[in-house]
C-alpha cells in the first residue's frame, strides 16, 4: 500500500477520536493534528495542544495511540505534542463547529483579535441577543453565556488566536 | 563565549543549548524563575477554591489557576529537556533555597489556614494577581524574542491564553477602586504593601547580565519600565516612592517561612507516594 494511502487512512481514523471533554468533536476537527509520518508499520503523529493545563491532553494522546494501533497494518504509533506550531480556535474545521453547536456549545467567533470583546449567537435558537455570564467556564477553553431570547444558558469556546506583539 | 562577541544566533534545541555552559546556565536560571513564579501564584490561587467571593469567581479563579499551573508545567518541561531532572521532582522536591520565585508571590493569602479558619484577604489577591499578570505579560512578550526558540515558542503559546487572566484581574481592580470607600482603602493598603515587596519579582538575579547578553530577554530596567507603564494604565494613583524588596530576593534563593508552608502543603500528597501514577 502506498504511503499516501496510509496517510489518508490515518487521517480518517483521527476523525473518529473525540476530545474527551467535547463528545462528537474529533481531535482532527479541533485542528489538533499537525503532522503524520508513516514509515512502514511505524506511525508518528505530532499534535498541537489546545489550552495549556488542559487535563484532557494525556487522554487524547492515549486515545489517538490506541485508535491508530488498532489498524491492521500499524505496528506502533508514537504521539507527541509540539509547541512549534500554535493551536488557535481558527484551526477548528467547519465540521468541528457544527458538532460543537449540536452539543450546545457555540463555536468561537471568527476573525477575533486578542483583547477585543466578543459575542456569539445562541447555539439553540441562533439569536445574537446573548450575554456573557462568565468568561471562564467548566474548562479552560469554554465560557458561560445566557440567551436572552430563548432563555437557555449555554457555553461557548473562547477565541484564542496568535498573539502579535507590537 | 566572550562578552562583546557576536550574540549567539537562534538556539533551536536543548541539545544545542547544552553545548555552551554559560548560555545554558543563564537560560535555566530564567526558566526556573518563570516556572516557579507561575507555580507559586497558582498554588496560592488554588487555596481560594470554595472561598472566593461568589460562585462565578470560584469558577473563574479555578480556571485561571489550572491554566497557570499548566504554564508552570510547560516551563518545568523545558527544564527537564535541559537535563535538570523530572518535572515532578522539580515541582515538588526542590528545597526552598533552590526556588527562584519572587518572594511576594509566596506570601500567605491571609491569616488562618485553608482547612481550619481561612481569614484570607481578597484585596491582597486582587492586587497581587493584577500586578503579577501584568508583569507576566511584559516578561513573556520579551521572551517571545528569546534566542532560545523552544522558550520563545512557549511564551507565544502562553500569551494567547493569558490575556483572559489579566483582563479578569483588571476588572476586579477597577471595580474595587471605584466602589465603596472601604474597598478602595483596602486595595490601596495592599498596593502600598506591594510597593515595599514587589521589587525582586522584577529582577533577574545573579545571571541578569548573561541573560541580556545571550539575547534570552531584554534588560531588567527596560522590563521594569514597561511593567510600570502598563500598571499605571489601570491605577491612576500609584504609591509614591521606589519599589522595595522587603524580604530579600527570591531570585537569589532567599525566601520566607511562607514558602516552606506552601511547599509542605502542595507536596503533601506527592511525598506520601512518589511512585504513584496520576
Amino acid at each position: 500500500m502506498p504511503i499516501s494511502q496510509r496517510q489518508v487512512e490515518i487521517r480518517a481514523v483521527l476523525k473518529t477520536v473525540d476530545d474527551p471533554e467535547l463528545p462528537n468533536v474529533s481531535v482532527a476537527d479541533l485542528g489538533m493534528v499537525h503532522e503524520v509520518f508513516v514509515n512502514e508499520g511505524a506511525v508518528s503523529i505530532t499534535m498541537i495542544p489546545t489550552f495549556a493545563g488542559c487535563p484532557a491532553l494525556d487522554f487524547i494522546k492515549k486515545n489517538v495511540k490506541t485508535a491508530v494501533e488498532e489498524m491492521a497494518w500499524v505496528e506502533s504509533c508514537e504521539v507527541h505534542f509540539s509547541f512549534e506550531e500554535k493551536w488557535s480556535t481558527d484551526a477548528i474545521t467547519g465540521e468541528g463547529k457544527r458538532q460543537l453547536k449540536k452539543h450546545g456549545i457555540a463555536p468561537p467567533p471568527e476573525n477575533y483579535r486578542p483583547g477585543e470583546e466578543w459575542t456569539v449567537d445562541c447555539p439553540y435558537c441562533g439569536s445574537d441577543y446573548t450575554s456573557m455570564e462568565n468568561v471562564f467556564g467548566p474548562t479552560a477553553c469554554r465560557s458561560i453565556l445566557y440567551c436572552t431570547s430563548c432563555r437557555n444558558p449555554f457555553e461557548a469556546m473562547k477565541p484564542v488566536v496568535d498573539y502579535v506583539i507590537n | 563565549m566572550e562578552r562583546g562577541e557576536e550574540i549567539m544566533m537562534d538556539v533551536k534545541s536543548a541539545e544545542e543549548a547544552k553545548q555552551d555552559v554559560a548560555y545554558s546556565t543563564a537560560l535555566k536560571e530564567l526558566i526556573f524563575q518563570l516556572a516557579d513564579d507561575d507555580f507559586l501564584i497558582s498554588f496560592r490561587g488554588s487555596e481560594w477554591l470554595g472561598l472566593a467571593p461568589h460562585i462565578e469567581e470560584d469558577v473563574a479563579f479555578s480556571s485561571i489557576t489550572q491554566n497557570t499551573m499548566g504554564h508552570a508545567f510547560m516551563f518545568y518541561q523545558l527544564l527537564e529537556d535541559l537535563g535538570e531532572g523530572e518535572i515532578d521532582v522539580l515541582a515538588h522536591e526542590r528545597h526552598s533555597d533552590m526556588r527562584r520565585n519572587g518572594i511576594y508571590l509566596e506570601k500567605r493569602n491571609g491569616d488562618g489556614n485553608y482547612l481550619d479558619e481561612p481569614y484570607y484577604d481578597w484585596a491582597l489577591t486582587v492586587v497581587r494577581n493584577f500586578l503579577y499578570e501584568t508583569f507576566k505579560k511584559v516578561k513573556l512578550e520579551a521572551v517571545t524574542k528569546s534566542s532560545y526558540k523552544p522558550l520563545a515558542n512557549i511564551a507565544g503559546k502562553v500569551l494567547m491564553e493569558q490575556p483572559y487572566h489579566l483582563a479578569h484581574w483588571k476588572i476586579w481592580m477597577k471595580q474595587l477602586l471605584n466602589s465603596t470607600e472601604e474597598a478602595r482603602e483596602r486595595i490601596e493598603a495592599r498596593l502600598n504593601e506591594a510597593w515595599e515587596e514587589f521589587g525582586d519579582v522584577l529582577e533577574y538575579g545573579s545571571k541578569a547580565t548573561e541573560m541580556e547578553h545571550f539575547g534570552l530577554i531584554m534588560g531588567e530596567d527596560e522590563l521594569k519600565e514597561r511593567w510600570l507603564n502598563e500598571v499605571s494604565k489601570t491605577i491612576e494613583n500609584l504609591p509614591s516612592g521606589s519599589l522595595g524588596k522587603k524580604y530579600g530576593s527570591g531570585r537569589e534563593g532567599e525566601h520566607t517561612e511562607d514558602l516552606d508552608q506552601a511547599l509542605a502543603t502542595l507536596s503533601e500528597v506527592y511525598m506520601s507516594d512518589k511512585e504513584a501514577i496520576w
